[in-house]
This record gives C-alpha cells, structure tokens and sequence, in this order.
C-alpha cells in the first residue's frame, strides 16, 4: 500500500498530493498526527508507540518533504486530506493521535467522521477559542523570539533548542517549512476554527486530552474547557512536560496513549 | 531622466527613546500629534516646492512605525494630488498583498489620478517584513495575493462597458464598475519594486517600471534579469525609463556640508531596520530554503561597491555608502559625475528616487538640498543620454 521511495521514509499519494509517511510496528493501528514543530521532534514517541500498535505517522501536507496543493489554507482542508488518507488505507478501528496543531487536526477529523476511529487523543491540543476578543487564549508565538518561545513551549528549553548550523540541510529547511506551514494554516484566526467549539459534540468516540503541564504557550484551563466540550472526554496530565509532551516525555506519552488505546 | 523627491516622512523626534524597536511595537503615546501635524504640514510643504522646481514626487507608506507616518498613503496623495499641479506622483507604493479591498484601491488610485489631471504613477509593492504584523495577512502564499489582487485592479480600471464578475482565490465580487475611471489610458502606469532576480524575470515579462534600493552596484544583475525576461517577451530592449533606483541624495555647494547632510539623510538607514526580531521576517516571506540559509547563519550582503566589496547599508560610513552608490553625495559636479557613472554601470536607469529628505535633515538644509539640486544637477541630468539600451541588452542575451 505504502510505496517506498527511500531507505529513511515511506511516501504516499493521497488524491494527488504526495507525503512523507513513517509505518512503524505491529498491531492496533494508530495514526499520529504530529505538532507544529514536524515530524522530527517526534521520532521517539513514534518509536515508543511502534512497540506495541501499528503507526502510521504521516508529514501533513506543507511541512517536512509534503507537498501542499494550491488552495489548501485550512485545517478543515486537512482533516478531509487525512479522511482520504484512511479510506485510501482502508483501516478500520483507528486510534487517532494528535499533538498541539496535529490535535487540531484530530478534532476535525473526529467532528466529521468516526466511522473509522476507535479512540481519539488529542495532547496539548490547540484549535478553538475561549476568551473574549481582546484575550489570547494561544500566546503570539510569531511574536516572540527564539528564546522566549522555547521558555513557554517547553517544561526543559533545552529540549527544544536546535543547533541549525550542525543539523543536516534537509533537516534545517524543515524546520523552515515546519513554520511556514504553521502560519499557512494558522496564521488567522489564530490557531482556532471559530465552527470548530459548536461542532465538538459529534465527537462521539471515547476521548482522553493528554497536557503537558508546563505549557504557557496555551495553559491546562484551556485544555480543560476543550475537553469539556467533547461527551465523556476524560483529561490528564503530563509531569515535566510543556506543549510538546511527546517530544520531552516519549515514553510517558506513549503509556498513555497504548493503555487508553486498550481501554485501560 | 525623470527624478521623484521621497522622503519617508518619518516621526525623529522618538529615534532616541525606544526599546529596540522603532517599529510595530513602539507605543504610539511616544507620538504627540501636534508634533506630527506641524511634521506632515512641513513634509507637505516640501512635496509642494518639488511642483514648483521641476521635481517629480514620490510616497510611501509603512505601519506602525516612527520611520515614516505615511501610514495610509492614499492621504498624502488626495493632499497633493490637489496641492500641486506639474509633478508626477508615483506612489511606491501600495501593498496591495495586505490589502482586504482591492476594489477600494483601484477607486482611490483612479479617483487620484483625475484630480491630479492624469500624474499618477502606481506603484503596487509586496511590502517589507514588517508590515505583516500591521495588515495581519498571512504571509504565506502573499505574492498569490498580491497578483490577484493586482489583474484585479487593472480589470477595474479597463473596463467601460458596465459591470463585472470576479470569484477568484482571494477577492469576490459581483457587480465592479468604478467611478470615476482613471484620467491616463489604459490605466495609470504601473511601477513595481524588488531586490530578487526572480521577481525582475517576472517584471520584465510584464514591461513595468523596476524600482530597487539598496542594492548599489549590485543593482545591474538585477537589471539584467528585467532586460533578458523583457527581452524575450516584447523582442526588444527595454528602454531606461523600465529602470528606476532609490538613492539618498545630498548636495551643497561645499563637499563638507554636503557630507554632514548626507550623514543625516543616512539617518534613515541606521533607523529603518531597528525592529523587534521576530518581526524581522514572518514565517513564509521568504521562501524556505531562504529561511534555511539565514537559521544556518548565511547573511550574505545585498549592498555592494563598484568593486564587489559587501557593505552593510544600515550601518556604514557615508564614505563606503557613497562607494556603493546608495548615497548620491557632493557638490552638483560630484553628484553629477556620481549619477552618471551608475546609470553607466548599471547600463541605463531613467528614474531617479531621490531621497532628498531623511532623518532629521531640517526644513532649510532639505529645501536647499532640492532647490541646488534642481537648479545645478536636474538639468543636466535631463540632457544625459543614457546607454544604448540594444547594446546593454545585447550583452544579456549573449
């Protein structure tokens, strides 16, 4: 079904837009959905979840290699790519997996269609708002200076922090993509559907909002109220861990999502 | 040649008092609107004498900025539209990528254009960095926007015979038909700027006047890429009136006052990229392998002397901006012989954007600057032939 193009990478035509995929393990089928950062910073979440589920871990159209068709803007646009995505794959019982901006992603995807889907598990999700007008509910991440965005997004700022100048080429204009990308789609509103809030309730999967409890990029009482909207939603968090609790706590991260997976 | 008189119209009394921002962020309280007035009357006043001494016009806007106040430029031009009566007024320009309602600028650029009895120029631009954070639009996809919003513009100002659908990408309406319609047929001439090679390939196709700044005598690789695109399109060269460059220019009768001015007028340049970081460069300006290089650390120079030395425009003595044909700088015989010997170089440009004003160059040096400059460097640049433009094309085409 995957058609392999390199040693490193899997790579998949979905209705004409080609995309990186990584298809690692075996078992249950999760499909991850990864952050606004891309697809590196999530390898050993990728590699942890691979030991007990079947991932499917696709680099969404616009970021890492992806192409992105012209006229694809939205969020909404994505979460029809990646309904495509699973009835070209044709796999049923479907664990879904979204972090930050992959968990907007999700909670599209579930808004539309659960036909497919077993759980759903949005981390750290970003997508909908909550405030009034004049309050951000996401802090202006554009806005901020390497230094300042590393503080708010990571429990550790270490573990976000990336030497450019030793990282391969390809791996640097990922990166570059990655932020493009990110305002392609998030850029206004900002980081939010304004349909997504009153569409929540057709989520009618059982659901578990992971947080990493160090985010001050978008802080847990956002995340509460968002899992509040979703029927029987159940939320945790995550020690030691910011925005991207995949990426400063795999192992963590992926006990959590393999024992929810199972019903446990 | 044709010289339009820029100034940036900016707000120097705040360019010692910021926190490292002259830009985007810096509280607008730092502005006192008397001050401003009696600024705009004295900017304006300035703009009116060019009518009067045979110079052409040009301005700008920027957002949210102490280096120029120009905010909605369509003002500045309604003011002097009204105000003068020989000058040519090319606006360089209008961002219309940011713009949410390109019909309304094909109105004001139109309703322009008749008041002023056709001396419109209209210049449509991407806009700097900077601006993103003011318009909010989304960086990414910006030039999609901008051509859209551009066959848009033009359309509106060509059709006669009633109105007319567009349900494009960006922009939708139904029923277009503007009032009044442009004074210049087809429409006003159309002006563009840009630092990149690639763009000037795409400006040349269309046969609009290019515009750079700051690329000194790096500013013929750009040329040449206009030449080879327009060359190929039209089947011939394109003439210097294509070519346009934005150089301060400082001139007085003795060389010493003509360096202190010139040190002033450079004050733009020390100013003009004082501007939070993050703002420097939204996600998606640049194309991503650009944006690679730059996280990789390579900033190569984008300002270059006549012999290939990079120079750091924002930070240079006058001395080495003049070596780079950025600053225009001397007695009228110096300014002279300084323009020709770029317009040489460069193989012919036909429109010089002379920054006769910048930073805090007062109201007597600035009308001193214009009225030497007019009377002792104007005409003969007027009488200046340029170089043959067959022969500079001739060379790009080999």
């Amino acid at each position: 079904m995957l058609q392999r193009t390199d040693s490193a990478t899997d790579s998949l035509v979905v209705e004409g837009t080609r995309i990186d995929l990584i298809e690692r393990g075996k078992g249950r089928p999760v499909l991850f959905l990864h952050a606004e950062n891309g697809i590196e910073p999530a390898a050993a979440a990728i590699e942890a979840l691979a030991k007990s589920a079947h991932v499917v871990a696709p680099t969404h159209p616009g970021f890492g290699r992806s192409d992105v068709p012209r006229g694809m803007h939205t969020v909404d646009d994505l979460s029809y790519f990646y309904l495509d995505l699973l009835d070209q794959l044709d796999v049923r019982d479907v664990t879904l997996v979204g972090v930050a901006f992959g968990a907007w992603i999700a909670a599209e995807i579930a808004v539309k269609s659960t036909a497919r889907l077993h759980r759903l598990i949005m981390a750290n999700a970003v997508g909908i708002k909550l405030g009034d007008r004049e309050t951000r509910d996401i802090a202006d991440i554009f806005a901020l200076t390497e230094p300042e965005y590393l503080e708010i997004a990571y429990c550790d700022p270490n573990a976000g922090r990336r030497d450019y100048k030793s990282l391969p080429p390809a791996e640097v204009v990922a990166a570059a993509r990655a932020r493009e990308a990110t305002a392609r789609f998030a850029w206004s509103p900002y980081f939010h559907n304004p349909q997504l809030k009153s569409r929540l309730h057709r989520v009618r999967i059982p659901t578990l909002f992971l947080w990493g409890a160090h985010d001050r990029m978008v802080d847990e009482a956002y995340g509460r109220a968002y899992c509040a909207m979703i029927p029987g939603a159940h939320f945790e968090t995550i020690a030691r861990a910011g925005h991207f609790p995949h990426q400063e706590q795999p192992e963590i991260f992926a006990k959590r999502v393999l024992a929810f997976m199972d019903g446990k | 040649m044709r010289v339009y008189q820029f100034s940036e119209q900016p707000y120097y009394p705040t360019w010692n008092d910021h926190s490292g921002s002259l830009r985007v962020i810096l509280p607008n309280r730092k502005c006192d609107p008397r001050v401003a007035a009696d600024l705009f009357h004295r900017y304006y006043d300035e703009y009116q004498a060019c009518d009067d001494i045979g110079l052409d016009i040009m301005l700008n806007e920027h957002h949210q900025s102490a280096t120029c106040m120009s905010s909605a430029v369509v003002v500045g031009l309604s003011v002097l539209a009204r105000a003068t009566k020989k000058a040519r007024l090319l606006v360089l320009g209008y961002p219309i990528g940011h713009r949410p309602d390109p019909l309304r600028v094909a109105e004001e650029l139109a309703t322009v254009d008749v008041i002023s009895r056709g001396r419109l120029d209209m210049g449509f631009i991407k806009g700097i960095p900077y601006e993103i954070a003011a318009s909010n639009r989304n960086p990414v996809e910006l030039m999609e926007r901008f051509w859209e919003a551009h066959d848009f513009i033009l359309k509106a100002m060509t059709t006669h015979d009633g109105t007319f659908n567009w349900e494009g990408e960006y922009f939708h309406y139904r029923q277009v038909n503007i009032w009044p319609r442009p004074w210049q047929e087809p429409h006003p001439p159309v002006w563009s700027t840009t630092g990149s090679t690639t763009q000037a390939r795409v400006l040349g196709e269309r046969g609009y006047v290019m515009a750079t700044l700051g690329t000194g005598y790096g500013t013929r690789k750009i040329y040449d890429a206009y030449r080879k695109s327009y060359l190929a399109k039209f089947g011939r060269a394109p003439t210097a009136d294509r070519f346009a460059y934005l150089g301060l220019v400082a001139v007085a009768k003795d060389k010493e006052e003509a360096r202190k001015r010139g040190h002033l007028i450079a004050g733009y340049l020390r100013t003009s990229s004082i501007v939070h970081l993050p703002f420097r460069n939204p996600p998606g300006y640049l194309p991503a392998e650009d944006n690679a290089r730059l996280m990789r650390g390579e900033t190569p120079p984008r300002s270059f002397t006549k012999d290939g030395r990079g120079i750091n425009m924002h930070a240079a003595t006058v001395e080495d901006l003049i070596a780079a044909g950025i600053l225009f700088c001397g007695t009228p015989d110096e300014i002279y012989a300084q323009i020709v010997d770029f317009c040489d170089h460069c193989g012919g440009m036909g429109n010089l954007l002379m920054m006769g004003h910048g930073g805090e160059l007062t109201h007597a040096q600035t009308i001193d600057n214009l009225t030497l400059f007019a009377s002792d460097v104007l005409p003969r640049l007027k009488a200046y032939r340029q170089p043959d433009a067959e022969a500079a094309a001739a060379v790009v085409a080999a």
